[in-house]
């Protein structure tokens, strides 16, 4: 799989790809998308990357063991569900605060955090399995 | 909310009253296993420390769940439904008597275990997992004994199968792969017949949450299609809880992982399949339980005598065990068959102590092995002279199971017989008394062998044969210390079963007379 074209794409193909993904993520609260499909593209972005210039360059490239990223992300989201714990309402009623930035109303919420969970531990979990393939192919 | 400004009453979708503090116990031990999994997860290169970060977490959940059994002993039933949405649109965590007993025990011996682990897991198992499974594994257990909405005990399902599986596999040996693959094709099998019959369920009732379904059961027709799912139901679960004849895959694959997973599985995984088949059938669908109860009672006996006749023919002591859990889960199904309260709260009481003395037996099978060099009956002996305080444990864990007092065993299977001479099953409570006998003989035979023989097969009597001293390590507080826990609570239900017997009568009222149950899920409001 290594030909020049592909080696050549794919590091751009996979940024695109990521930052891609982390729109999907960030629009799905309202709109098709959300923390799962995100991650998924996420993950296949990391999958090409790895099958283009080696699963070496990906491990290196996100720095964390896959399952560092997965464990991140159900300790996010198991946290999203705990505010309320505070404001005697059950656990994961859901709490918004509206950020002013940049003359923009920004809604910021926990579900946004839950899904940021869903989106590493499925990121995490996926490219974990990915890498372990790849890595078997190449020996 | 965000659209707390506009005039949308969100009363008639949302309960907007203050949660007490104390109702955040129900979530509690879902918190704690999912944070604590996630962080061992983390630090899982850190060998030393993941021991230490689990026990930590398990010591929390003990208490979560010490403080919801209270709670629940206290306020009766209790509901949280999770986001606020009122059921049956929340999904909502339903807690009685039953589910807040099994989830204290389970998380004792999950504790145990940790401890057990400590000695057991070497750094490469420690690295593989062993304790963000073992956390994970609590958060599908706990959660599936907390859930009040048939789907998400689907979902509690999965979990657990899932960290099970980690834990089956973990060492990457040949038999382990083996006996992973006979354990989980038969698992998801079982999963997936239970989902389908969720998903018929679904289609006949349209609703998930179980009080919910309770209602809505007992007006419907309990010969048409809801008889399909109640033997879909039955098959899925029997199957997870190694009921005969769907229970070849535990003893294929129970002794195939290391000796404290091998101990968490016994303990828990079947008695998890035992409490949805109570919450279904004697909750849910009572009238389906009435219709097949003689078909309930047939099962229970064959997985009685099966189980306890395997046991008898075994000659690995792990195997041997494996078919004493399955004897066991009998006992706990001739408590649904016959269904009435007592029997009922005989099946819990039995489920308890199933969970405390199976988990103990298997650990100290780890330390025969620790003390004598293996788990073959044949290769074991003399090892009453390496350690004669450890033969005593073992005598006393052996009358557990057996049945015999003063110890755990004894009031469930006093309580089940009873129950079923007073309900005319013979039947069953003559098995019960046959199958008691056989365990004994059974434990008596592995006493005899292992322990009160000289050495191994083929020593003439009263011939002692030295064998190599085992490093100190291998018997040190990290065994001694959860099998002692552990063979003190089976004590104590021996000699004071009050308590637990107050408790499972609680549980097992929950069970057939639900009103609580209903009340606590949808308020004062008569539907």
């Amino acid at each position: 799989m290594r030909t020049i074209i592909f080696r050549t794409i794919a590091p751009y193909l996979a940024a695109l790809m990521v930052l891609f993904s982390i729109f999907v993520l960030l629009r799905g609260h309202n709109e098709p998308g959300g923390g799962f499909i995100g991650g998924l593209i996420a993950a296949s972005a990391f999958a090409i990357y790895g099958i283009a210039c080696g699963v070496a360059a990906v491990r290196r490239a996100i720095t964390l063991h896959p399952m560092t990223i997965s464990a991140w992300g159900l300790f996010i989201a198991g946290l999203s569900g705990l505010p309320s714990l505070f404001l005697a309402q059950p656990f994961m009623t859901s709490q918004w605060w509206y950020v002013h930035a940049f003359g923009v109303e920004i809604p910021l919420s926990t579900p946004l955090f839950f899904d940021i969970g869903v989106y590493l531990v499925v990121v995490g979990s996926i490219s974990s399995i990915a890498l372990a393939l790849e890595e078997r192919e190449s020996d | 909310m965000a659209a707390t400004d506009s005039a949308v009453d969100l009363s008639q979708a949302m309960r907007l009253e203050p949660v007490l503090p104390a109702d955040w116990l129900l979530v509690a031990p879902l918190i704690i296993t999912i944070l604590g999994g996630a962080l061992c997860l983390m630090t899982r290169k850190n060998t030393a420390a993941q021991p230490k970060v689990a026990i930590i977490f398990l010591t929390l959940l003990v208490l979560a769940c010490a403080g919801l059994l209270a709670h629940v002993l206290d306020k009766g039933v209790v509901t949280m439904v999770a986001g606020g949405w009122l059921p049956p649109f929340g999904i909502a965590f339903t807690v009685d008597a039953l589910g807040a007993t099994l989830a204290l025990t389970s998380s004792i011996v999950a504790l145990c275990a940790a401890v057990y682990g400590m000695t057991d897991v070497d750094n490469s198992g420690r690295r593989y997992g062993f304790y963000p499974f073992l956390l994970l594994l609590m958060t599908g257990v706990c959660g599936a004994f907390l859930t009040g909405d048939i789907f998400n005990l689907y979902v509690w399902f999965e979990v657990l199968l899932i960290s099970s599986f980690g834990l089956l596999v973990l060492g990457n040996e040949r038999a382990q792969l083996d006996g992973a693959v006979k354990y989980a094709l038969l698992n998801i099998i079982a999963t997936t017949l239970f989902l389908i019959a969720t998903g018929l369920l679904y289609g006949i009732l349209g609703t998930l949450n179980m009080a919910d379904i309770a209602i809505k059961a007992r007006g419907a027709d309990a010969n048409g299609p809801l008889m399909t799912v109640a033997v879909l139901y039955f098959l899925a679960f029997a199957m997870k809880a190694a009921a005969f004849p769907v229970n070849f895959w535990l003893p294929a694959s129970y002794h195939t992982p290391r000796i404290v997973i091998a101990a968490v599985f016994a303990g828990l995984l079947t008695k998890v399949g035992v409490y949805a088949l109570l919450r279904i059938f004697a909750l849910l669908l009572p009238e389906a339980r009435i219709a097949l109860a003689d078909i309930i009672a047939l099962v229970a006996i064959a997985t009685m005598l099966t189980g306890v006749l395997g046991a008898l023919a075994q000659t690995d002591v792990r195997r041997l065990l494996g078919y004493l859990v399955i004897s066991g889960i009998g006992s706990m199904l001739a408590g649904l068959a016959i269904g009435t309260t007592p029997a009922l709260a005989g099946a819990i009481f039995y489920a308890v102590h199933s969970i405390l003395v199976m988990t103990a037996l298997y650990m100290a099978a780890g330390m025969m092995r620790a003390l004598g060099g293996s788990y073959s009956l044949r290769e074991l002996g003399g090892l009453y002279r390496a350690s004669p305080a450890f033969a005593a444990v073992f005598l006393m864990l052996g009358f557990a199971v057996a049945g015999l007092p003063p110890f755990s065993g004894f009031w469930p299977k006093v309580i089940l017989v009873d129950a079923a001479l007073v309900g005319g099953h013979g039947w069953i409570a003559g098995s019960i008394l046959v199958t008691g006998l056989l365990t004994t003989i059974a434990v008596g035979r592995v006493w005899i062998y292992a322990f009160w023989r000289g050495g191994p097969e083929g020593t003439a009597d009263g011939q002692l044969v030295a064998f190599a001293v085992p490093a100190p390590s291998a018997v040190g507080a990290n065994v001694w210390l959860p099998i002692g826990v552990l063979l003190g609570l089976v004590v104590l239900l021996g000699v004071q079963p009050e308590f637990m017997m107050q408790v499972s009568g609680r549980g097992a009222s929950t069970l057939s007379e639900p009103m609580g149950y209903l009340r606590s899920v949808f308020g004062e409001v008569a539907r």
